[in-house]
């Protein structure tokens, strides 16, 4: 599947539920299917600046992809870096660079969380594009 | 005493859903909402006489600075000071601390003199300290704080000393809603000759403040959390005082000759006021004093305390729910966990059911520390909330609880 499919999915899966309870409920549910971090990664070098609560991202590139783990503190904020490691994990640093992350402002996550959080949320992806940005890099030079 | 759906039908706002459902104001330590007199106020000034103050030859001018200088006098009035001239504008309690920070400590600071504040500060009281303290080799000392959310005074008394400068403490903890014995505080300070600054920021809009009274030589407070609007807020200060520090600010107004040489200041209060001043604000904020008075401060207070009595039962019923800060003297303010749910999940989730709390550390990261906590939910309370409310409130940490756990 490609991110936009994935994309896609997630927002038809959204649009069935019209009440923010519901929402929060598949987010809390995604939290708790979100791959975990390695204990050893939860680290000030992988926490995310600029999330209220916290948030760490470990990438691990294999030359070809990258796969994210991740976890944070609140549940909400998991279910939303479940939601974006699930469309960019497993993806080349090409795929990741260019991705347009539509599926924010359509689920209305944007809108709806709080303007720190929608920060949170920017970071999180600016921080996914970031690491794909370097192996990129990395991946040139070799 | 105007019974409660008539006070909260002054307040326009109050009667707005969110998400669908009725609002639940619990965040009124952060700002509160704003009567219609007070809207109507600064609409007023815009739509009827705007013109700069102190300036004008002309009518619209002398209208403003009249409204001005009347807004002053109500401030005056409403905290007891002595004089207009000790009734300084500015923008706030953050603008007011800085100002005297800088001030006091161009005239009064030295390498090594020592400045005390509590653990129960928020930023705004530590970091115009902190800063002094980098510019002129001063030091902070901390009054710590026991498991209640109280300061310990013993140990504020053992840091007094031939060294200290000026005390700086809040009324009221905004992070915990303690309230400080700032009258004690005050004359154990001033028995060693020392000044003291209060922060009024969560203390003014409950109760009575009395400058005559309480004798401190500073008190501040921002004019949008006692109902007034944004941008305005007021520094206190005893003519002795402010006769002897130099301004904070140059400018506009604060002069009296201004030469490329030298420049002379005008007098008390504008040498405090450089540039255009939030006039508007003032006058609405005036607005805001007159209307607390009409409801009466008393009966703020007392209702405020019924509020807190009624919520601290309330919450203390919920299963895993621990309150920090458990003073038997409070605003109606308070901060809790519910088991160990984060405080944003708490609070993102009320938000969806229409309640408004504060989540976080509330620029009080100090005293979150003393708890070994990242931050609380806090549900800041006062005289236009209601029981029911508070039932919402309580309903809804249930369904936190419920969804998370």
């Amino acid at each position: 599947m490609t991110i936009n499919e994935v994309q896609d999915i997630i927002i038809a899966d959204f649009a069935s539920f019209e009440d923010w309870m519901d929402k929060y409920n598949v987010l809390i549910d995604m939290g708790k299917e979100l791959p975990v971090i390695d204990p050893k990664f939860k680290t000030r070098d992988f926490l995310i600046e600029g999330c209220q609560s916290k948030v760490w991202l470990h990438p691990d590139f294999n030359g070809k992809t990258i796969t994210f783990t991740a976890d944070s503190d609140a549940i909400i904020t998991r279910g939303i870096v479940a939601l974006l490691v699930k469309v960019l994990s497993d993806r080349t640093p090409e795929e990741i660079m260019s991705a347009d992350l539509y599926f924010i402002d359509k689920i209305g996550l944007r809108q709806n969380l709080s303007p720190t959080r929608s920060n949170g949320l920017l970071s999180m992806v600016r921080q996914m594009k970031l690491y794909a940005m370097a192996f990129n890099a990395i991946k040139k030079q070799e | 005493m105007k019974n409660i759906e008539e006070i909260r039908a002054d307040f326009p706002i109050l009667s707005r859903k969110v998400y669908g459902k009725p609002l639940v104001y619990f965040d009124n330590g952060a700002t509160t909402q704003k009567p219609q007199c007070v809207i109507d106020a600064l609409n007023d000034v815009y739509t009827s006489y705007n013109g700069n103050i102190h300036r004008g030859v002309h009518f619209l001018s002398d209208m403003s600075s009249e409204g001005y200088e009347n807004a002053r006098e109500t401030v005056r009035s409403f905290i007891n000071a002595g004089k207009k001239e000790e009734v300084i504008f500015t923008s706030g309690a953050t603008g007011s601390i800085n100002g005297i920070a800088f001030s006091f400590g161009e005239r009064y600071i030295n390498p090594g003199d020592e400045i005390i504040l509590s653990y129960l500060e928020h930023h705004a009281n530590i970091v115009p300290w902190q800063m002094l303290c980098e510019r002129k080799g001063a030091v902070l000392r901390i009054i710590p704080v026991n498991e209640l959310g109280e300061i310990i005074f013993e140990e504020y008394l053992k840091l007094l000393s031939s060294k200290t400068r000026l005390v700086s403490v809040a009324q009221a903890s905004n992070a915990l809603g303690t309230i400080l014995p700032i009258k004690e505080i005050i004359s154990a300070a001033h028995s060693v000759n020392v000044p003291v600054l209060i922060d009024g920021a969560q203390g003014i809009q409950h109760g009575i403040v009395d400058m005559n009274s309480l004798d401190c030589d500073f008190y501040v407070f921002s004019g949008h959390k006692i109902y007034g609007p944004n941008g305005i807020g007021v520094l206190y200060g005893k003519e002795k005082w402010l006769s002897e520090l130099p301004p904070f600010q140059g400018g506009g107004d604060m002069v009296d000759k201004v030469t490329f040489e030298k420049t002379t200041y005008n007098q008390l209060p504008f040498k405090f006021e450089a540039g255009t001043m939030n006039y508007p604000g003032a006058i609405a904020l005036a607005t805001a004093l007159e209307y607390v008075t009409s409801i009466g401060r008393e009966n703020i207070a007392l209702r405020e305390n019924e509020l807190l009595t009624y919520a601290t039962d309330r919450l203390s019923a919920i299963n895993g729910l621990k309150i920090f800060g458990n003073s038997s003297r409070k605003i109606s303010t308070i901060s809790f966990l519910l088991k160990d749910i984060h405080q944003y999940d708490t609070g993102m989730i009320l938000d969806k059911m229409g309640i408004a709390v504060r989540a976080g550390t509330h620029c009080a990261q100090p005293v979150m520390q003393s708890y070994g906590i990242e931050g609380t939910v806090r549900a800041s309370m006062c005289f236009y909330n209601t029981k029911e409310e508070i039932d919402s409130l309580a309903s809804g940490l249930e369904k936190v609880k419920s969804m998370i756990i």
